[in-house]
């Protein structure tokens, strides 16, 4: 394995940055809400800067090999070590997980949930942060599954604490639903360490060493590593956890659920599942295919039945997920790649849209649909930026959503290492109708929510009034305020930067994808 | 001719004194804590808590210099029937350390109940010293003595609020059933005596290593690991546990919960790997099925508890299963890793399960009850123990980076290890129980974090200096060891106990 070991400081430091910012807060008392969000801003912006340093620093020319790579002793009597290091694969998800944070943190200055507390819940989201940038910079296998286990608990709080109505709920069925999912990757982690020869953890290593465990063993490991992960994407069926935490979520948690958490699952299949396992990969790939299909037609007939539109965004997401996975499953570098795009488009964009839907909410103080209307007389600049997100997320050209779906459809009519062609070109109908239903659902909540006349429940309420008295006392129409725009305005510029130039990604991906797709097809006699 | 005839027969053997200076300071202490509390006049019976801890204390000097100096103290003393090595210290260390923590947290509970304090502190002491002789006992008569030892005194520490029925019901049931466990482990050991020639467990274990154990060894060694089951509180032998833990005062419940029980693994261990490994046949599937039980039923009845300490007894049942499950496999190559999972998993197990303890009783001072409901709306009034309690309960649940999840990954890893249908099987059981454990976890922190609290009573919580410092020390541990965990795992390398075995 090639590595680069210059700047090796630079990923520890961006990764446990925010702990500072956590140290700090413990020492401020609960009641200076100012302080703990200033210290938000500050540490998460401190983390961005560490962040676009590293992109700096990143020496594209050789995104296939690992960079700022450091490899020192952790728990060496199991034979893990502390290994990260970050290629082309997954620096895009690392620089998002720092963005993303930095600009829900912001979010916070004028939105904190209703129940209030900011040091409790900026503390979570740091932690949170820590335990994302963790599991995208992790090369040893332990060392992931600790990364990818601490974002759980600040989640959980998250949604429990700050959430809906049904918050309890929601936030209990996230935790055992992802709990099972990693007591058995878990399980199949170290199925998969002894089966090797137990001699390290190490991604390298195992990668080396998967690929000649039987190839029945091979499809036994993979189906527990599929459990833990397709959990975390969510896919068809283990998806219900889904709709209910995003629905439960505050903004924020909805935001950074739908762009980098569930990442964390995708990204487990095209770094650990599938290059480790190449055999038990192919074996899989079929169901994985056909999953992700149904996923993509369910989520989008989910999404027409929804009346709530924060619940219709997170049946989107299912749908999308869908195509990443179908990308995935197809084995091939264009596939991929195309999945690792989706992956940060469906993050931009779905994020904004969770952001949209936070702010609707706050303003009209429901997410009914049905009583929802007018909004580009009412509030005309929100109204212009749902439309704007709605189309990048039904994959219009031209915007970021169409280089994840548009690829991964096509990727399907050619799959690699010998699969069912016939099989996946049925797929590759299937995804495209799904398409179709996508911008169904996506035109028919804008036209509802966005066209039209004002609903007269909230015609009046533009200043003080007596109508502002009765059950929706407090609804305050008002269009995007400054700290929106900040917060937003840099989603909206990578949605289009991507979208025209998409190459902008790919070159950076593509090495480290075809790097990837070789190795496993080494491992397929 | 009587002196020249006692003096042939009788040589003083030589005592390597270092070896056993812990168990001399404690005999020591003992005797001083009892004399001194007969003098002391009532109203400075405080004092007696200091000096507990500090003999506790004391006694933890000659174990870090046993382990420093190494080698040749570490010879086998009383013929090899007693035991200095890594393993008997690092589970010495774990004895007294747990005691201390006990004394800290017995020690506002006792002042402020107006108990007995001189005698309780000296029957802890006894209690401790049983279990720091059980990590070096290497025969049944010295295991049997050790856990008669610290038994006895726990039965009354269990009944120590004398005038409360539950604490009474608590002692009694204790006792009757822990009487009962002795009498079983007492027949299976005279049956092992009987068959083999020698109550020696290296010789023991020589014996039934060769050919097909009798039907006299099978019900040996059955009856054997059920006395201990009774100990460790494994199901079908758990029913003494959740009355007793919820009956008994919490300190008390504390030091069962963790060092009676983990005395009991020692034993089981010891027994195990020296004597009893030939009889694979015997104790795999029995050891199989008793972990599965233990820690599936243990869970599903802690799902149903509304009392937090109930709760908390019938998840160290659970727990008591996953520490059970790695020794399923220890008759194979994993031998080496169930050990060392054993051996972590009492170490850490140890710090959250106390912890958790401690801030049970922090809180209760203030609701002045049991119920989990009662700790709703703890993050508002006190946001330090509510974070402590979400450490602890997350641990116990195997969160990373806390302390158990590197236990439950040893644990797992020494399953996998062995690599057997069976041990599979039993890891996807345990697997399977993880999310149901942390069902249970999660809804106390949900009343911590999400309930308002029950009657709007938002007073801050006044935590005395002895808990306090029982707090640091186990939120200490749980953190450190979860994060470093090479830190303890370094101690699990146990060449002496399994060297004996050849592996």
């Amino acid at each position: 394995m090639q590595t680069l070991t210059n700047d090796n400081w630079l990923l520890t430091v961006g990764t446990f940055l925010p702990l500072v910012g956590v140290a700090l807060m413990m020492f401020v008392p609960a009641s200076d809400e100012r302080a703990h969000k200033q210290i938000g801003i500050v540490t998460s912006a401190a983390t961005l800067a560490v962040g676009i340093w590293t992109l700096l620093r990143f020496d594209f020319d050789q995104s296939e090999k690992l960079q700022f790579f450091v490899d020192s002793e952790w728990i060496t009597v199991i034979h893990s070590n502390y290994t990260i290091g970050l290629d082309g694969i997954s620096l895009p998800l690392y620089v998002l997980s720092m963005a993303v944070t930095l600009l829900v943190m912001i979010y916070t200055w004028d939105n904190m949930p209703d129940a209030g507390n900011p040091k409790s819940f900026i503390m979570l989201m740091l932690v949170l942060q820590v335990g994302m940038a963790g599991s995208f910079i992790a090369q040893d296998l332990i060392l992931f599954f600790v990364f990818f286990e601490v974002v759980l608990l600040p989640m959980y709080f998250m949604i429990g604490v700050w959430g809906g109505e049904d918050r309890q709920y929601a936030s209990l069925k996230f935790f055992l639903y992802t709990m099972f999912g990693s007591a058995l990757m878990l399980v199949a982690f170290l199925a998969l360490f002894f089966q090797t020869g137990a001699e390290s953890f190490s991604f390298h290593h195992l990668a080396e060493a998967g690929a000649l465990i039987d190839r029945d063993v091979q499809v036994w490991i993979f189906a527990g590593m599929f459990i833990g992960f397709a959990v975390k994407v969510p896919m068809f069926p283990f998806h219900t956890w889904l709709p209910d935490a995003h629905t439960q979520a505050p903004t924020q948690g909805s935001v950074i659920l739908a762009a980098i958490l569930l990442k964390l699952g995708t990204y487990g299949f095209v770094r650990i599942a599938i290059p480790m396992l190449p055999q038990g990969a192919k074996a899989w790939a079929p169901v994985i295919g056909i999953l992700a299909v149904i996923g993509i037609i369910y989520g989008a007939l989910g999404c027409l039945a929804q009346t709530d539109m924060k619940r219709l965004i997170a049946f989107s997401s299912v749908a999308h997920m869908g195509f990443v996975m179908l990308g995935i499953s197809t084995l091939t570098e264009f596939g991929i790649n195309a999945a690792l795009f989706g992956m940060v488009a469906h993050g931009l964009i779905t994020g904004m849209l969770f952001f949209l839907a936070g702010s609707v909410k706050h303003r009209y103080h429901t997410l009914e649909i049905n009583r929802l209307s007018g909004m580009l007389i009412q509030m005309p600049r929100l109204g212009w930026i749902l439309g704007f997100a709605a189309m990048a997320s039904l994959g219009l050209p031209g915007l970021a959503g169409f280089w994840g779906e548009f690829p991964a459809i096509l990727s399907a009519y050619n799959p690699n290492f010998g699969l069912d062609v016939t099989l996946y070109r049925t797929l590759m109908v299937i995804a495209a109708l799904g398409t179709v239903l996508a911008a169904a659902y996506l035109l028919w909540l804008y036209q509802r929510t966005a066209f039209g006349r004002p609903n007269p429940e909230f015609a009046g309420t533009h200043s003080v009034g007596a109508a502002a008295a009765d059950d929706h006392h407090g609804a305050d129409i008002h269009d995007v305020t400054p700290i929106e725009w900040i917060a937003w305005t840099p989603f909206l510029i990578a949605i289009v930067v991507f979208g025209v130039y998409p190459q902008l990604m790919f070159g950076v991906m593509d090495p480290a994808v075809t790097a990837l797709v070789e190795r496993v097809g080494a491992g397929i006699p | 001719m009587i002196t020249a005839l006692l003096a042939q027969a009788w040589q003083a053997p030589t005592i390597d004194w270092h070896a056993i200076a812990p168990e001399l300071v404690l005999v020591a202490g003992i005797n001083l804590v009892l004399f001194i509390d007969l003098w002391l006049d009532e109203s400075k019976k405080w004092a007696m808590a200091t000096l507990s801890g500090m003999v506790l204390l004391g006694a933890f000097v000659p174990v870090v210099t046993l382990a420093v100096v190494g080698g040749d103290v570490r010879d086998a003393i009383f013929d090899g029937r007693y035991m200095i090595d890594e393993y008997a210290l690092v589970l010495k260390g774990l004895f007294l350390l747990v005691g201390y923590v006990v004394v800290l947290m017995s020690q506002t509970e006792l002042e402020e109940g107006g108990y007995y304090q001189g005698e309780f502190y000296v029957l802890l002491l006894v209690s401790v010293l049983g279990m720091v002789m059980m990590a070096s006992s290497r025969d049944l008569l010295s295991v049997f003595v050790a856990l008669e030892l610290l038994s006895i005194p726990a039965y009354m520490m269990a009944a120590w609020r004398k005038r409360d029925p539950k604490s009474n019901e608590a002692g009694v049931k204790y006792y009757l059933l822990g009487v009962f466990a002795s009498g079983v482990l007492l027949y299976g050991m005279s049956l092992l005596y009987g068959t083999t020639g020698t109550t020696k467990l290296t010789e023991i274990g020589a014996a039934l290593a060769i050919g097909d154990p009798s039907v006299m060894q099978v019900l040996a060694v059955v009856l054997v690991i059920t006395g201990f089951a009774f100990k460790i509180s494994a199901v079908p032998f758990h029913t003494w546990a959740p009355d007793t833990y919820q009956g008994a005062p919490t300190p008390v419940t504390a030091f069962l919960s963790v060092a009676s029980k983990a005395a009991g693994f020692t034993a089981l261990l010891t027994v195990l790997y020296l004597g009893l490994y030939g009889a694979t046949g015997v104790h795999e599937p029995y050891i199989w099925v008793l972990a599965a039980l233990t820690m599936t039923i243990g869970n599903v009845v802690a799902l149903r508890q509304t009392n937090i300490v109930r709760m908390l007894a019938y998840s160290s049942v659970s727990q008591g299963g996953f520490i059970l499950m790695p020794l399923a496999v220890m008759a194979t190559d994993a031998a080496e890793s169930a050990l060392r999972a054993v051996v972590i998993y009492l170490l850490i197990y140890a710090f959250s399960n106390l912890g958790a303890f401690c801030v049970i009783m922090a809180v209760a001072r203030k609701t002045r009850s049991g119920e989990i409901s009662s700790f709703g709306g703890l993050m508002g009034y006190a946001p330090g123990l509510g974070v402590l309690m979400t450490v602890f309960l997350a641990s116990l649940a195997g969160i990373p980076p806390l302390g158990i999840w590197i236990a439950k990954l040893q644990s797992f890893r020494a399953l996998i290890d062995a690599g057997s249908t069976a041990a599979y099987a039993l890891a996807v059981i345990a697997a399977v129980n993880t999310v149901i454990a942390a069902a249970y976890y999660m809804r106390v922190l949900r009343q911590i974090w999400m309930a308002p609290a029950p009657d709007g009573d938002t007073s801050p919580v006044v935590v005395p200096p002895p808990i306090r410092l029982a707090l640091a020390i186990t939120a200490g541990g749980t953190v450190v060891l979860g994060i470093l965990p090479g830190l303890v795992l370094r101690f699990a390398d146990l060449p002496d106990l399994t060297g004996a075995l050849g592996f």
